[in-house]
């Protein structure tokens, strides 16, 4: 399982490639790419992102389930997708009420 | 305090309003990441994990309460209100928009402040002690020199792309708080026989993954060759550094594989094609500089202060926080304070708004309007009046400024590591925090004395855990952060670089193997006036190796 995620240009946010090329503020919504032909299409979003100047820096990145949850596989990833592991009032982590609105 | 000149004010505001054109250029699409990413770097701004980094310049550790209030504005406005000071005497605001920066730094510009020299591979600010002018074994202000230093390096037309960064620090004292020995030029201020001022010169010292201390190249440089030998080291520098390998680029790698003897040779006759020359320092213009660092009017007051020595016999909070956080000044009756941003359990080097807002008060109240930043990630107000103190500490205490620990265990360098940084293999903040609480009681930490505990979250050593007493590196083992000790280094006068004792320890063990390795030395040191650093060097390695791995 992989996705593709990126820091948007304005603010530098975290972000992930949603189904429709869209980009999502969460790792949960992010589209779930199980083969080579979803890959091949999110690239081609991802370099679409880029070009359009709405992201910076795409980059595939290994999704693992944990307890259910659908969490990035190496530390980084997941420090990237709630946010300092010292500060739990900074990042995605913070914005956890926003997730299900 | 330094004056700032028309030719800054200018120059700042026009970098600003280039840089404005450059984001609007970057957001419409003008400018692709590949040709806006060296422009943003110029003007100190980085992309990390969460968002985006702007490291602002503190040129040699000094600001002003104006300019620090600015800092917290900064922090509340247009950040999440905390800034994060650095081993280079900077301040890294974590989470600011592109779209933001450009009005950042016109508010920056405001109070004669900037982010230039704060990255890419240029001349960076030149960094110092952070008791310069007023430490009592000082014998010439440090930032004279770096001020004359950072105006000839400031947008120099031959040195903006170097082979790599290139880091100056320089101290006027013999004690050296400025870690001048692992710096790609370290200057120890001195005086040669007949009493002129002049400079030890290192080269080619640095930390990273191939940490080597300076080698010195020149017993004396005499004042008014400063920035002529200085161009002909960059000079050499430029034309033999490599280019090929970023790992290999820094002058370290060139004094290593050229040898010393032969580089000095080159810088030598580089230097004897450029003294004597425009670059000649005259001494006039150092007394002119020196006047920008004019000491403030210090009252002729009692060597001892009776209201400090009678609310200490009161108060053994204050008894404790004057034993370690007071630094001995020129003059008498005044002395330098560290505020720690070591609080037990925070991260290392934090402070919020309103704490530096708080530390802004102090210093225009009671420190004639003068701040540092020192390179362990603490601040210190330079210039206040030891009757002051109670004061002073009090209000520091109110805010949770107090903590007693200056040179103690837990006031430990750490980089912001894999919470924050996108080079990072491992996070630095958590460890730093575990062992701030297993070394809490203050007892203990006292009992233990003067240790320098310096953590890095990977190999390019922004924590310096090559120089600590006790040095940790976090890698990446196949996806588990794992810890590795060094032991032995140290950044001072008598600078070395520590060995590494064993194989790494995972994040859950790392606390209990620096417990170890304290409690090896508190067993083996001679008496309690023996310190962590010389313990070592008497006994080597092989007792912490036998208390960490076994005999």
């Amino acid at each position: 399982m992989k996705t593709i995620t990126a820091n948007r240009l304005v603010d530098g946010d975290v972000v992930w490639l949603g189904h429709n090329g869209d980009w999502v503020e969460f790792v949960e919504a992010a589209w779930i790419l199980n083969s080579d032909e979803d890959m091949a299409k999110a690239l081609e979003f991802a370099k679409s992102g880029e070009d359009k100047q709405y992201v910076l820096g795409t980059y595939a990145i290994d999704l693992e389930l944990k307890d259910g949850h659908l969490q990035p596989k190496s530390l980084k990833e997941r420090i990237r997708a709630q946010g300092p592991t010292t500060r739990l009032d900074l990042g995605k982590q913070a914005e956890q009420h926003l997730r299900s609105a | 305090m330094y004056r700032y000149d028309e030719f800054d004010r200018d120059f700042v505001n026009q970098r600003v309003t280039q840089f404005e054109d450059q984001v609007r250029r970057r957001m419409s699409g003008e400018l692709t990441e590949d040709e806006f990413k060296p422009l943003r770097l110029m003007n100190g701004l980085y992309l990390q994990l969460h968002a985006y980094m702007l490291r602002v310049a503190i040129p040699y550790g000094t600001l002003n309460g104006t300019q620090m209030r600015k800092l917290a504005h900064i922090a509340r406005t247009y950040d999440r209100g905390y800034g994060h000071f650095t081993t280079r005497q900077n301040i890294q605001f974590n989470w600011p928009k592109l779209s933001d920066t450009p009005k950042i730094l016109r508010e920056l510009a405001d109070v004669e402040m900037h982010a230039i020299q704060t990255s890419g591979n240029c001349i960076r600010n030149v960094t110092s002690d952070q008791f310069a002018g007023a430490a009592a074994d000082e014998f010439a202000d440090p930032r004279v020199y770096a001020e004359i230093l950072r105006q000839w390096s400031s947008l120099h037309p031959e040195f903006l792309f170097l082979p790599r960064k290139f880091k100056i620090a320089i101290t006027g004292a013999d004690e050296d708080r400025a870690a001048v020995q692992v710096h790609d030029i370290g200057l120890q201020l001195t005086r040669n026989e007949n009493g002129e001022v002049g400079f030890v010169v290192y080269v080619g010292g640095g930390l990273g993954r191939t940490p080597m201390v300076g080698r010195k190249v020149r017993d004396f440089l005499p004042e008014n060759d400063l920035l002529a030998y200085s161009e002909a080291i960059l000079r050499v520098y430029n034309r033999y550094g490599r280019r090929d390998n970023k790992y290999k680029a820094r002058i370290k790698i060139l004094v290593h594989e050229t040898g010393l003897e032969e580089l000095k040779q080159d810088i030598e006759k580089e230097f004897e094609a450029t003294k004597d020359g425009i670059l000649n320092l005259p001494h006039e213009e150092v007394v002119r500089i020196n006047e920008y660092f004019a000491p403030p009017s210090f009252e002729a007051l009692p060597k001892i202060s009776m209201e400090l020595e009678a609310a200490k016999r009161e108060n053994r909070d204050l008894a404790l926080f004057t034993s370690r956080n007071l630094n001995a000044h020129k003059a008498e009756g005044y002395t330098s304070v560290t505020i720690s941003l070591k609080p037990i359990g925070g991260a290392p080097g934090d402070a919020t708004a309103d704490q530096m807002d708080v530390i802004a008060d102090l210093a225009e109240r009671f420190g004639y309007d003068e701040l540092r930043v020192t390179h362990e990630q603490n601040l210190v107000l330079p210039h206040v009046k030891l009757q002051d103190v109670p004061t002073v500490f009090k209000i520091l205490k109110a805010n949770g400024l107090a903590e007693a620990n200056a040179g103690l265990i837990t006031d430990m360098i750490a980089c912001p590591g894999l919470d924050y940084c996108a080079l990072a293999n491992a996070r630095s903040i958590p460890v730093a925090q575990e062992i701030s609480k297993r070394f809490e009681e203050v007892k203990r930490q006292n009992e233990i004395g003067d240790l320098k505990l310096k953590i890095s979250g990977c190999i390019n050593a922004c924590g310096h855990h090559h120089v600590g007493h006790i040095g940790i590196l976090g890698v990446d083992r196949k996806g588990e952060e794992l810890y590795q000790i060094t032991l032995g280094g140290s950044a001072d006068q008598n600078t070395s670089i520590g060995k590494i004792i064993g194989r790494g320890f995972p994040e859950a063990e790392i606390t209990d193997a620096v417990e170890t390795v304290v409690d090896t030395y508190l067993a083996n040191r001679l008496d309690e006036d023996e310190s962590f650093i010389d313990a070592y060097r008497r006994l080597g390695d092989q007792p912490f190796k036998d208390a960490l791995y076994g005999a």
